[in-house]
């Protein structure tokens, strides 16, 4: 695929709570500068998506809240939930079907909601919710399993944790930049075994935008597109008792097609850098594992090889990742926003040198149930 | 005390009011918590496609697609395949209470089962709890069940 670009993007900074701004001010934030990142005007976007989350907002319908906020007076909107990343690929389709330019907004406030109970809303209310299940405890599950599987160590995944808050210090919108040792992540304060805080993303506040193009407005554009090159996604079983929590089959699928849509046999060798949606440290290595990076079983050894540090073969979240801001609605859009950056030569200090095919993976529901790959290219 | 408002130039609106629901539990759901009402044990439902056992019983097969029909009765037991020991607070969003911490949430593969049915395990020594223990539920007493995922207390370590 070739006929549709990536030509503006924005974010906010992330932050733990942004008390000046209601979900409105970010959005228009961010939309007035994707449009200045492309050098469009609003009455260039002919189709609006948004990205929000009735629980998280705490209202229903809760995107049309952000309709003019957004420049959607007038357009055609629509309101995808999840990390950003399924709007996207709406918005794609939305270019695709015959719309010349869609701006796709997404916000998440982390800080004004309760997310224990509304990612306990995610859960059967029969069967799971009365028995404290959420992000958190589901994703300690799916991390006992993992570890269990493979016989992995708890300082084996804490590595994820040092890593990206350390490359967060080049990346001016990260909530968290830190220098830490594996020593620090061990002993930080239990969460849910064998998940310590330092293993778990933090509470967030933050909006991002894209615009997604066609070829006659990618012509008119400013900014260098990043071509869309291939792009899938997948979804497995809801219940988590009827999913094999350590073997990503979802993503493996998505990940294959995207691959063989933007013509890519071996993605270790043909990826210059990838943004992978890691809001716990132990995710970072399993989903390199589903997108086929490395074996299953071997993600945690990418660190300790130089695979995926910054300078070494595949760089993975030179941004930091979720790890260091996950406003969970915006997380993946954040990713796919990271990978056209940097295909565009724009990631500024965290900028992969000559990076040319950059992937980005979102995923939605818990431990990963769905997940949406992206594979971005600076050339047509 | 001066409230947050009182105190900064940003202000802001707090909800505190729960938004309630009325959910139906369905025919199999409440098949369910009948049998543990009823023989103390679980039920689960079996695929005549591919032959997996189901719990809780459920109406449709993911993999196959087809309508499931065949209820198989189960035991009361089962193996950990997975357990977090929680160390944060949780507040039911049923009762409003706050669940004691810290509190073992397990991943039960019950005996004659294929997939793995969740609750807490009342164990919370990490020496004393791993992967592949068998468990046996330990119901409420029958006169105060409510037929709701309660009836079950938890599980208990037998081995």
């Amino acid at each position: 695929m070739d006929n549709a670009a990536i030509v503006g993007v924005a974010q906010t900074k992330y932050e733990r709570r942004k008390k000046d701004q209601i979900f409105a001010d970010l959005v228009f934030d961010v939309t007035r500068a994707a449009l200045d990142d492309a050098g469009l005007g609003i009455d260039d976007i002919d189709s609006v998506v948004t990205v929000s989350n009735d629980f998280f907002d705490g209202r229903t319908i809760s995107g049309m809240a952000v309709g003019d906020a957004c420049g959607g007076q007038d357009k055609n909107i629509s309101t995808v939930s999840g990390d950003g990343t399924f709007g996207a690929f709406y918005g794609l389709m939305r270019v695709l079907s015959g719309y010349k330019a869609t701006i796709v907004v997404a916000h998440c406030k982390g800080s004004e909601g309760s997310l224990p109970l509304a990612t306990n809303g995610m859960f059967d209310p029969i069967f799971q919710r009365h028995l404290g299940i959420d992000a958190i405890s589901s994703a300690a599950i799916q991390a006992n399993v993992y570890l269990t599987r493979y016989g992995i160590r708890e300082e084996d995944i804490a590595q994820v944790s040092v890593k990206n808050h350390g490359n967060a210090r080049r990346n001016p919108f990260a909530q968290l930049p830190m220098e830490i040792t594996v020593a620090d992540v061990m002993k930080s304060r239990k969460i849910a075994e064998p998940l310590k805080l330092l293993d778990c993303c933090p509470i967030s506040d933050g909006a991002a935008a894209i615009i997604i193009a066609g070829e006659e407005v990618v012509a008119r554009c400013k900014t260098k597109p990043a071509w869309i090159k291939g792009v899938a996604h997948c979804s497995e079983d809801y219940l988590l008792g009827d999913r094999d929590l350590a073997n990503p089959v979802a993503l493996r699928d998505a990940a294959r097609r995207a691959y063989k849509m933007a013509g890519i046999r071996n993605p270790l060798a043909e990826i210059d850098v990838a943004e992978v949606l890691e809001p716990f440290s132990y995710m970072e290595p399993l989903w390199l594992e589903g997108l086929d990076i490395c074996e299953p079983g071997k993600g945690f050894r990418m660190i300790d090889e130089g695979v995926t540090v910054m300078g070494g073969k595949l760089p993975v979240n030179p941004s930091g990742g979720a790890l260091s801001a996950n406003p969970v609605l915006v997380a993946g859009l954040a990713r796919l926003i990271e990978a056209s950056l940097q295909v565009r030569g724009d990631a500024g200090a965290r900028q992969i040198k000559g990076a040319g095919t950059a992937l980005a993976h979102g995923f939605n529901g818990p431990c990963g149930q769905s997940h949406c790959v992206w594979i971005v290219g600076g050339n047509r | 005390m001066p409230t947050e408002n009182a105190q900064g130039e940003l202000l802001k609106v707090t909800f505190t009011h729960p938004m309630p629901y009325d959910w139906s539990i369905g025919l199999y759901g409440s098949r369910f918590f009948q049998e543990i009402k009823e023989n103390r044990r679980f039920i689960g439902i079996r695929c005549h496609g591919c032959g997996l056992v189901y719990v809780p019983p459920r109406r449709v097969c993911g993999p196959c697609f087809t309508e499931l029909t065949e209820l198989v009765p189960l035991s009361d037991t089962g193996v950990i395949t997975a357990f977090s020991v929680v160390n944060y607070p949780f507040i039911d969003p049923n009762t409003g209470a706050q669940r004691p911490i810290p509190y073992t949430y397990g991943y039960i593969r019950l005996d004659g089962a294929d997939n793995i049915f969740s609750h807490i395990i009342n164990e919370t020594d990490l020496n004393r709890i791993r992967v592949g223990m068998k468990v046996r539920a330990v119901f409420r007493e029958t006169e105060k069940m409510e037929g709701n995922i309660q009836d079950i207390r938890h599980f208990q370590i037998i081995g």
